[in-house]
């Protein structure tokens, strides 16, 4: 799904992320973990082409991100499905046609899929919120609804930067519950969380693999967890 | 994306694509009032090239009409001094051809004021000759003299000489007509781009946002051109139809030769107009189109 060769990426003239080498196999589960200002966001954003990398390649679905056009780099976030840090919404629009937006903007709305989304708004518990505004919604609704647009297009991979980020325990392990539902039906899971609880109590639930990002290098974390 | 495929899906329109971007009350209004104010402009502008146009038209068409000589003289020196004229002009330079009339020509000339009896023979009427000039005309006062030392009977009447400036003048309108509506255009597209580009710029939490979510730039531009388009459409049809309204009320004269009361349009000229909006919304699809595939490759 998501390769990486020797890829590195920094904002200025100092690199934030060197030597990233690996691979993401269709239908694992990983944790991306470390310390605020690390570079988890960053990582995620190679991941979905928003940053491209400044040395080595980074290959998604398949193609070579630096190969991309713009058209081309659209209809890959068609099929990466992304959990946004700070959400990114559009606050004009009610909560509902947010998580439609991706169907909206892809040509792909049709009358039918209304059912479909009900039912994804029922999913993650959103049902009663639907025609709120996003500036109306609690952290942890945010947090929901931004996970429903992740997975609207039914995409092969799922990308999500602290998705436990502000809302409490037992909302956490909700979330945690949607994602690794999903797993089960197949997509490939990357959660970005420096919540060592969150990844403790996925251990029990699914084969996970942690991910720690520390001084730009990324390693395999071993049994500390 | 082809520009042709892009017009098909703006007349389509999108209600869904067309809420994404958020309406901006101040920027709609504005671009509507000046598409408006600009359009009816440009009717009065065509209006004026029209009209100089028809006026330059209708003066050199008199200027083609040939001169007239008319000599006055007793009958026994009429026909010597006919031929004296005759001669002259054969030496002028711009005179194309010259002819005098004949009897029954210059009867049938006099005919509606006097009658199909009228005794030409008997009476000691003028001869006519008639002139036409090349393009470059002749020199008038030259002739006259000329004429004066070798026909003392004949005089010149050129009257529609004078008019030669006034068609220069006419011609020149017409063109500054034109001009004016090419920079009427010009700025109306200079003024949507102000104004797309500022609804851009409004919008760029928007236009993220849409980018994130997997749309192409085609889709993000089509909302704000089919906005944008749209506005100087309907702004530019109602500026055109008060411009020719107002053209419509100008108080008119019978007399069409004058300048002031013939500013308008004649017949099938009225359905020039028409253009008005239809190139004022050519003119903000482009600009619209351009600016905003600008500005989304400026951006993430
Ligand atoms: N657009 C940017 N321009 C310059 N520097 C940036 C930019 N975005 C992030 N950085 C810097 O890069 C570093 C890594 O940022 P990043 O957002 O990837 O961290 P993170 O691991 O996601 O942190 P957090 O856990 O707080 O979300 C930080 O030092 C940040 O200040
Ligand atoms: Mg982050």
């Amino acid at each position: 799904m998501i390769v990486m060769e020797e890829a590195a990426y920094g904002y200025g003239t100092e690199p934030l992320l060197a030597d990233l080498s690996l691979q993401l196999q269709p239908g694992s589960f990983h944790f991306l973990t470390g310390p605020s200002g690390a570079g988890k966001t960053t990582f995620l954003k190679l991941c979905y082409a928003e940053l491209l990398p400044t040395a080595g390649r980074i290959q998604l679905l398949g193609v070579d991100a630096a190969a991309l056009d713009r058209d081309g780099v659209a209809d890959l976030r068609r099929r990466i499905g992304v959990v946004h840090q700070d959400c990114q919404f559009l606050d004009h629009l009610p909560t509902s046609e947010n998580i439609a937006l991706p169907l909206t903007v892809s040509g792909r709305a049709t009358p039918d899929q209304a059912a479909n989304l009900s039912e994804l708004v029922s999913w993650v518990g959103l049902k009663s919120r639907a025609h709120a505004l996003p500036p109306e919604l609690s952290g942890g609704e945010r947090q929901r609804a931004a996970l429903a647009r992740a997975i609207i297009m039914d995409p092969d991979v799922i990308l999500a930067d602290e998705p436990t980020g502000n809302v409490d325990w037992d909302m956490s392990l909700r979330l945690l519950q949607l994602l690794v539902e999903l797993n089960r039906m197949g997509k490939t899971v990357v959660i970005a969380t420096h919540d060592l609880a969150l990844i403790r109590a996925a251990k029990s639930q699914v084969q996970a693999r942690v991910l720690r990002i520390q001084g730009g290098h990324v390693t395999v974390a071993g049994a500390d967890l | 994306m082809t520009a042709l495929g892009d017009i098909l899906a703006l007349l389509e329109g999108d209600a869904q694509a067309d809420r994404v971007v958020p309406r901006t009350g101040q920027a709609a209004r504005l671009s509507l009032a000046t598409s408006a104010a600009m359009a009816f402009l440009a009717v009065f502008a065509m209006a004026l090239s029209m009209a100089s146009g028809r006026l330059a038209d209708r003066w050199s068409d008199a200027l083609a009409r040939s001169s007239t000589i008319r000599i006055s003289a007793p009958a026994a020196e009429l026909e010597a001094q006919t031929w004296a004229v005759l001669t002259v002009l054969e030496q002028t330079p711009g005179v194309e051809s010259a002819r005098a009339l004949t009897d029954e020509e210059q009867q049938a000339l006099l005919e509606p004021w006097f009658g199909p009896e009228l005794p030409v023979d008997d009476l000691p009427i003028p001869r006519l000759i008639e002139v036409s000039e090349t393009a470059e005309g002749y020199d008038g006062d030259g002739l006259r003299q000329r004429l004066a030392a070798e026909a003392p009977g004949a005089v010149l009447d050129d009257h529609t000489r004078w008019r030669r400036p006034l068609v220069e003048a006419a011609g020149r309108l017409r063109l500054l007509g034109w001009v004016s509506l090419v920079l009427i255009l010009g700025a109306t597209g200079a003024m949507v781009t102000l104004a797309a580009q500022s609804a851009l710029a409004a919008n760029e939490q928007v236009i993220r946002v849409t980018r994130l979510v997997g749309a192409r730039d085609s889709y993000i531009a089509r909302a704000f051109v089919r906005r944008f388009t749209l506005r100087a459409l309907t702004g530019a049809s109602a500026g055109t139809a008060l411009g020719m309204v107002a053209v419509l009320l100008l108080p008119g004269a019978g007399d069409s030769d004058s300048f002031l009361t013939g500013l308008g349009f004649a017949g099938s000229q009225w359905l020039w107009p028409l253009v008005i909006p239809v190139l004022a919304a050519i003119t903000a699809f482009i600009a619209t189109r351009v600016a905003a595939l600008r500005t989304l490759r400026g951006l993430q």
